[in-house]
């Protein structure tokens, strides 16, 4: 940790940006003191760079250079800009839940009616709310990275849901982040989502864009928690403005015999930075975790996984996909620690890089840690170029060069899309995946 | 005007020259045998027909309907004609069979200027060829080629066939690797797709294949060149012979 780095000129910017929005951040007396405790976190670090491991290819430093001012609250043209860009991510028979730069929009969210043992909320509101309870909740995660630390201080709205024990939900809930392309500037949203014992729920998380929309910054969290015998499908798709930055980080706890199975693609943003935290607190669980990358021009985006084996009989599989052109940069970084209580962990992880160009770049890093003495654990990693004798024989049936790279980029990113268990979600990222795939020409 | 007209083709791969001035021509409606020994260029000729990359033509010119074919992509002469069945048919996992042939059968429509077919005409169009091949409908479904026996994998090659009606078909050693009953079948197919309007080539090590699929001309290769032609007759004598008495011919 370096405090002369930290204040740079854009560090010292920040720093009076945060001493202005103080007061009109939403929560008082010791919610204005978890912020104030995080935004020292944040500044003593500042924006992480490549000399601390786990940002060693993504450097904010240089790719990010400064955080922009806090969005304004969305006006009607605002809302209106919103609005008309919700139709890329439409989905049937889900509970749109819907963020217009950072802030909550009930015109173009669905709250009535909730499935019974659905309790939905605004992080505003509970921030607000004299529920400390909940406060200790929403300020969980550690300031440890300063990224987590520096959205804890600024979080303005969110959505916090309850599925109560036992409930199985049917609607989806989808909650959509979109830029209205105002004016260049960030938002800090964090949400929370308590699956209650034997309850089941699907989430679906869309990063968008208004047309028109330049540069933005989104910094999201999700603070997720699994209760015994509970189920939670979860969905994330990334196709934010091609100058936009999204940093989200995940910490996700799961109870005994629950699942979670997560998928996350990221297709649009300049730079994205996606960490998940996920733990196993109680045993008999399992989580898979299946997620895709498609980079060209020059986007970076940077998914780090972090799986904590923390009691025994638990099974995780994390396959990853990339697919990188031009100058695209792609990471996974992928760690597993296996304490050593946990006894009988199966864990596997896989990740496979196609190059579609010689100025491509993939950096894998997979990390075991294992403590325990009766696991199973594997990984495995490949980076290639398309098979020249595949794209022959599509040609000779008449495919042209781009036809035949798409069928089979599609068919490289579809062992992980397959995971996707609910039909219109899996529609939805085959169609955003094909939108990439369209605008290459 | 002949359908295929290959004149003085001079192929070179890495360096080395491995067609030293083949000539043939094909018109529609007749089947063409070429036989040869191993490395006579057999396959080097239909690869270059098709237009796969890593060929270097030298010398002399291909004509297709008139037309200059090496200057086309593999892409624009299936859509004009040209359909090669590949000796190794490739796997492809990931693609479903039937997602495959539609974008093939589209692609080379919509490259002539012609409408995509309608989903139950096209089902019913691979129903039908497929159970005349005896293709199963779960294969349909499964990745190209993925998991299919080697008399499997040539039954889609001509189940293609079929389904894009070429006016040109290669068919390069359609008889490697099956079995007596897999070639009958296989045989079959490419024999119920001969008519006046379509020319094939059998290039074939073995003159066994040319008692199912009976040819028009008969072509012997050897060293990068069609060193004798005839009919049906010079396959019956070189399986007699054996081509050791065309080695020091080239």
């Amino acid at each position: 940790m370096n405090l002369a780095l930290a204040k740079t000129e854009t560090g010292r910017a920040l720093s009076d940006a945060f001493a202005v929005a103080r007061d009109r951040l939403p929560g008082a007396g010791k919610v204005a003191d978890a912020r104030q405790g995080a935004f020292e976190a944040y500044e003593r670090v500042g924006l992480p760079h490549r000399r601390i491991e786990d940002w060693k290819y993504t450097d904010l430093r240089v790719l990010m250079r400064e955080v922009l001012p806090s969005a304004a609250a969305p006006d009607a043209a605002a809302l209106k800009r919103a609005g008309a860009a919700l139709k890329l991510h439409a989905i049937e028979g889900v509970r749109r839940l819907v963020l217009v730069d950072g802030a909550f929009a009930p015109k173009l969210s669905e709250t009535g009616n909730p499935e019974k043992g659905l309790g939905i909320r605004t992080l505003r509101e509970a921030l607000e709310g004299g529920d400390i309870a909940l406060h200790a909740q929403l300020f969980a995660p550690e300031n440890a990275d300063s990224m987590v630390a520096l959205n804890s201080a600024m979080m303005t709205d969110g959505l916090v849901i309850d599925v109560a024990d036992g409930a199985v939900l049917t609607q989806p809930l989808h909650i959509v982040h979109i830029a209205s392309g105002a004016a260049p500037s960030a938002m800090f949203t964090r949400s929370l989502l308590k699956v209650g014992r034997a309850a089941s729920a699907t989430l679906v998380e869309s990063y968008i864009a208004a047309d028109g929309a330049k540069a933005y910054q989104a910094h999201d969290s999700l603070i997720v928690s699994i209760g015994d015998g509970a189920r939670l499908d979860h969905v994330r798709l990334v196709e934010d403005g091609r100058e936009a930055f999204n940093i989200s980080s995940s910490v996700v706890t799961l109870g005994a015999n629950a699942h979670f199975n997560t998928f996350g693609m990221t297709s649009g943003s300049n730079v994205s930075r996606y960490q998940a935290v996920i733990a196993f607190a109680g045993e008999g669980s399992r989580v898979e975790t299946n997620g895709v990358n498609l980079l060209n021009g020059r986007q970076h985006a940077d998914t780090t996984l972090f799986l904590d084996h923390a009691v025994p009989n638990c099974a995780s599989r994390e396959i990853f996909r990339s697919v990188v052109d031009d100058r695209g940069h792609s990471v996974f970084q992928g760690r597993i620690i296996v304490r050593p209580d946990a006894q009988k962990t199966d864990a596997k992880m896989m990740t496979r890089a196609l190059l579609l160009s010689d100025e491509a770049e993939a950096d894998n890093k997979p990390e075991l840690e294992i403590f325990a003495d009766d696991v199973t654990c594997g990984h495995g990693a490949t980076t290639g170029a398309l098979d020249e004798s595949l794209l022959f024989y599509l040609r000779a049936r008449g495919l042209s060069e781009k036809e035949a790279q798409a069928l089979l980029i599609q068919a490289f990113v579809g062992e992980a899309i397959e995971s996707i268990a609910n039909d219109a979600l899996r529609e939805l990222a085959i169609s955003a995946a094909q939108r990439w795939l369209a605008a290459r020409g | 005007m002949p359908l295929l007209e290959v004149k003085d083709l001079q192929v070179r791969v890495e360096e080395r020259e491995i067609l030293h001035g083949l000539s043939l021509t094909v018109n529609k409606g007749e089947v063409h045998a070429i036989m040869g020994p191993n490395g006579s260029g057999k396959s080097t000729l239909s690869h270059v027909i098709a237009g796969k990359p890593g060929y270097e033509v030298i010398g002399g010119e291909i004509l297709f309907n008139g037309e200059d074919l090496l200057e086309m992509s593999p892409d624009e002469r299936a859509a004009k004609g040209v359909f090669l069945a590949f000796q190794y048919p490739v796997e492809i996992p990931g693609v479903a069979t039937m997602t495959f042939l539609r974008t093939a059968l589209n692609a080379q429509r919509k490259a002539r200027g012609e409408s995509e077919f309608s989903t139950p005409d096209f089902l019913k169009k691979v129903r039908a060829v497929a159970a005349s091949l005896n293709i199963p409908q779960d294969m349909l479904r499964r990745g190209v080629n993925v998991g299919f026996s080697g008399g499997e994998k040539k039954r889609n090659e001509i189940l293609q066939m079929a389904l894009f009606e070429p006016s040109l078909c290669i068919l390069d050693e359609m008889d490697s690797g099956l079995d007596i009953d897999a070639m009958r079948i296989a045989a079959d197919g490419v024999n119920a797709l001969r008519s006046p309007d379509r020319a094939m080539v059998v290039i074939t090590h073995y003159q066994r294949l040319l008692n199912y699929i009976v040819p028009d001309f008969v072509h012997v290769m050897s060293n990068g060149r069609v060193v004798k032609s005839g009919d049906k007759e010079l396959a019956l004598e070189l399986e007699a012979s054996g081509y050791a008495q065309f080695e020091d011919a080239a």
